[in-house]
């Protein structure tokens, strides 16, 4: 009964409070006996008292506050004048109440034997039955101290202790469950050991302090990296003793003030169950709501944005994700799906899934949708594996709901869930198979102040790349740098295991110029769909970096996301990604790749120019290019005649373009094939060719030179004479495909 | 006394940049300090030299003689830092040479004076006005302005 548990802690906190301003207007109202604002707030505190005590089945609370209502009632409608008394009745009442909710705090029940509730209950019936007039007799007081009554800004240890407790310890407190104060058992006896009340233990802050402190030991542990420096090289054994100390203290002061802003993620999955029903009765599902590690904690600034994109994804898990019942039971599944929301920890990460075991996703009908909407081009569709397929889902643009439900269809699609979630330094991603279920994967930092970072270096200066953007780090060296970078219409592009990654050099992004080198670091990056490399001079390390804003005078800056101040004081910038690629312009030619790759655009052609047999161009239609692999050369294999690979758990068999158009082979010379995907229907068929030059849209016009087998004819692709390979000729010619 | 004009401290804080001498009110005026290291910022304007370190605070530093469309420093001449709050930001002023705190009435100048209209547009656009001195002609700055440098970078490749 955690729930339950929780929502009383919860009761209990917000009674308290209440509470304290009931004493204080009841205070003032005997000054002001008319003020009807008064009275009104005294009521309709009560009244919520009563209302959720009668929920939580608090009989005697519940009656009690009942009475209480009446009188005050009474008072609000001008039946009754203010009197002592009833001024003296009402504040009874109110201690009375408050010793009921401490029973309630310690046992869970409000039938605690030592809170007499009947005299109170008696005046009060008394006072409504002489209409307002002085009892004939004086109850006798509840045995709460009636200081009490007045202060409770600085409340004595006796005065929560209306019963002598034997063994008054309260357990100890670790200083980091806030929210989970557990009643005790209702059906077990209260135990006479007294534990600290809700409202004690817990301390109402301003966010506003939290984030200073927040602020402050950002820069103690700043403070703490430099003189950890400088100790280094110091010899006074003291000074060295006394920097670790500080080393220590900061890092678990640090740990602490994080750890202040730290709230669970089962305040926003309290709200889930709800969610759920509504939803499961609005579209005819049967859905069984399971919830793990609602303790997991995150802080607060990063649960306020997670909370949207977590909501979505659940109703997208129910709308798309879990089947109608008869569906359910065609498919011979159970009629109710089962959602699973799991919260955890991982390496400084939370991690939130969220798992249907409903329909899945389908890459296929995916591909054809995304296709049909334009979110991304057909021959590009081809080259895309089952995963990035399915991540198509999150491109802006693209929503499979056949139907536009009042659901999903709110205009906020996977690609805003997944922008807002990578804004805050997290990441999504789906993991789905076709009739079984699907996973989505959140991961969000715990925080967004200090962020895990890599120091790069440039032009003698640092800059930093935070962690959320990086994909990979790659180094080319002699050979492989002339082989793997190639200009690409002027912009240079790395080939990376069979993908082109467009390069950026931080020198020139920074407005230096690129040093030859013969050798290349390259920082993959990420953000959004977009990929690239970053060429950069030098990589220090990662390190925990605590983001810091920079002046109005650089904020038309989109590549700078900020500044960080590093162990020895400077400054260096923090690198933001999506901003990078837009100002060199990577955006742009990634958009360019959606747009005017097509297959045909007017009269356009796009063609894949590849070189083959020493130097001879050739071009292929692009859009009957799956996607080019390159293999090692002792992978390819023989079968029979032929030559295969294996590739993707199947084996791929290939053909030699060369001596098919009828030129000599001199491809697979080097350590690595060329190949290049082509695939018909559901068969694949690798073509080896010497390397791929470029990929070029041009208006062809052919011509019948060179025509022969295997060659429809030549064109001008680039000024010069290029052989079109006639594909399906020269796969025939080869009998691969049977 | 002259009551003075509203809005118009009168104390200020003096420096020089290049042969000119400026005066900002203390009011506005944070901290004086001397040359502080930093940072570069690639792309962005010219006249922001670089980020400084103040405290934990990150500091954005203005090159007044850039700003000002002045000659650069000579070389080897470290530039000191006015430091200034403007709009709720702080921005360090990168000036020559730092001068007294000074109350131009006790010199004589009791009301500020717009400045020469032949001054170049430069100087004319971050100067309140000028009160004359005795011995100089003190330029009263308009910090908001001075620090108010355009966000666009100036080199070519950036849009925004």
């Amino acid at each position: 009964m955690d729930d339950d548990a929780e929502i009383i802690a919860e009761f209990l906190v917000e009674s308290h409070e209440n509470l304290d301003q009931l004493d204080r207007d009841l205070v003032e109202l005997e000054q002001h006996p008319g003020s009807r604002e008064l009275l009104s707030s005294i009521f309709r505190t009560i009244h919520t008292i009563k209302g959720t005590s009668g929920f939580l089945a608090f009989g005697r609370l519940e009656r009690l506050t009942h009475v209480g209502e009446t009188l005050l009632s009474k008072l609000r409608d001008g039946e009754y004048a203010m009197t002592p008394d009833i001024a003296e009745a009402l504040l009874r009442m109110v201690d009375t109440v408050r010793a009921l909710l401490e029973g309630i705090e310690r046992s869970g029940n409000d039938k605690d034997p030592g809170v007499d509730v009947a005299p109170v209950q008696a005046a009060i019936e008394l006072l409504l039955k002489n209409g307002g007039q002085p009892p004939a007799v004086e109850a006798p007081a509840v045995e709460a101290p009636a200081t009490e009554v007045v202060d409770r800004s600085t409340p004595s240890p006796d005065a929560t202790e209306p019963v002598d407790a034997s063994t008054p310890q309260p357990p100890a407190w670790d200083g980091v469950e806030r929210r989970g104060v557990q009643a005790p058992d209702p059906a077990e006896p209260w135990d006479g050991v007294e534990r600290r009340s809700v409202a004690e233990a817990t301390v109402r802050v301003d966010v506003e302090l939290l984030d200073n402190l927040v602020q402050l030991v950002g820069e103690l542990v700043l403070t703490r990296n430099q003189i950890l420096q400088r100790t280094d090289t110091h010899e006074d054994v003291e000074l060295i003793r006394a920097s670790q100390r500080l080393d220590l203290v900061a890092s678990e002061l640090q740990e602490s003030v994080m750890k202040t802003r730290m709230q669970p993620i089962g305040q926003v999955w309290s709200k889930m169950p709800r969610i759920v029903r509504d939803l499961a009765h609005q579209l005819g599902r049967e859905v069984d709501l399971t919830m793990e590690g609602h303790e997991t904690e995150m802080d607060r600034s990063v649960l306020e944005a997670v909370k949207d994109p977590l909501t979505h994804l659940v109703r997208n898990s129910m709308d798309h994700g879990i089947e109608r019942p008869e569906d359910r039971e065609r498919a011979g599944k159970p009629r109710t799906g089962r959602l699973l929301l799991r919260a955890y920890h991982e390496s400084g990460q939370v991690v939130v899934e969220i798992t249907d075991d409903g329909k899945g996703i389908d890459p296929e009908r995916i591909g054809a949708i995304a296709v049909q909407r334009g979110v991304v081009a057909r021959e590009q569709l081809a080259r895309m594996d089952t995963k990035e397929i399915i991540g198509l889902i999150f491109r802006p643009g693209f929503s499979t709901a056949t139907e536009v439900s009042n659901i999903s269809g709110r205009g906020v699609g996977m690609d805003v869930v997944r922008t807002n979630i990578e804004r805050i330094g997290g990441s999504v991603d789906v993991v789905s198979e076709v009739g079984k279920g699907t996973t989505t994967r959140v991961r969000i930092p715990l925080t967004l102040a200090i962020i895990p970072a890599l120091v790069v270096g440039e032009g003698g200066e640092r800059y930093a790349i935070p962690q959320a953007n990086l994909v990979e780090l790659v180094r080319i060296e002699g050979e492989e740098l002339r082989r793997q970078v190639e200009r690409f219409a002027g912009a240079p592009v790395l080939r990376l295991r069979g993908r082109l990654l467009p390069l950026v050099s931080l020198a020139e992004a920074l407005g230096g110029t690129a040093e030859e080198g013969d050798a290349l670091t390259v920082v993959v990056v990420q953000s959004d769909d977009l990929t690239f490399g970053l060429c950069v001079s030098e990589v220090h390390d990662t390190q925990e970096i605590v983001v810091k804003p920079i002046g109005r005078q650089l904020k038309g800056l989109a590549m700078y996301a900020g500044a960080t101040i590093m162990g020895d004081g400077r400054v260096a910038l923090i690198l933001d990604v999506p901003g990078m690629a837009q100002m060199q312009g990577v955006g742009a030619i990634a958009q360019e790749n959606v747009e005017t790759r097509g297959v045909l655009e007017g009269d356009r052609t796009a063609l894949l120019v590849i070189e083959v047999a020493d130097g001879r161009r050739a071009a292929l239609p692009l859009d009957a290019v799956a996607r080019l692999e390159e293999f090692p050369r002792e992978r390819i294999e023989r079968s029979g005649g032929a030559e295969v690979v294996q590739y993707r758990d199947g084996i791929l068999p290939l053909v030699r373009l060369a001596p098919a158009i009828g030129l000599t082979d001199t491809a697979g010379r080097g350590e690595q094939v060329a190949v290049v995907v082509h695939e018909i229907e559901d068969r694949a068929v690798g073509i080896v060719i010497d390397r791929v030059l470029d990929v070029v849209e041009e208006t062809v016009v052919l011509s019948e030179v060179g025509r022969r087998t295997g060659v429809t004819g030549s064109a001008v692709v680039q000024d010069r004479v290029t052989d079109l390979v006639d594909l399906e000729a020269v796969v025939a010619r080869m009998g691969v495909v049977a | 006394m002259t009551a003075p004009t509203l809005g118009v401290a009168e104390q200020y804080c003096t420096f020089w940049v290049d042969d000119l001498y400026f005066g900002v009110a203390v009011a506005e005026v944070q901290e004086v300090l001397r040359h502080q290291p930093m940072t570069p910022v690639p792309r962005a304007n010219e006249a922001v030299r670089g980020l400084i370190n103040l405290r934990g605070q990150i500091v954005t530093a203005v090159d007044l003689r850039v700003r000002l469309g002045l000659p650069p420093r000579p070389e080897g001449a470290l530039p000191m830092n006015v430091i200034v709050r403007s709009r709720g930001e702080v921005v360090s002023l990168l000036v020559d040479d730092i001068g007294d705190v000074i109350d131009p009435r006790d010199q004589g100048s009791l009301e500020l004076e717009p400045a020469p209209s032949n001054m170049p547009a430069d100087v004319q656009d971050v100067v309140l006005g000028v009160r004359p001195l005795p011995d100089a002609i003190l330029l009263v700055l308009d910090a908001d302005r001075a620090v108010d440098v355009s966000a666009v970078p100036d080199t070519s490749g950036g849009n925004s």
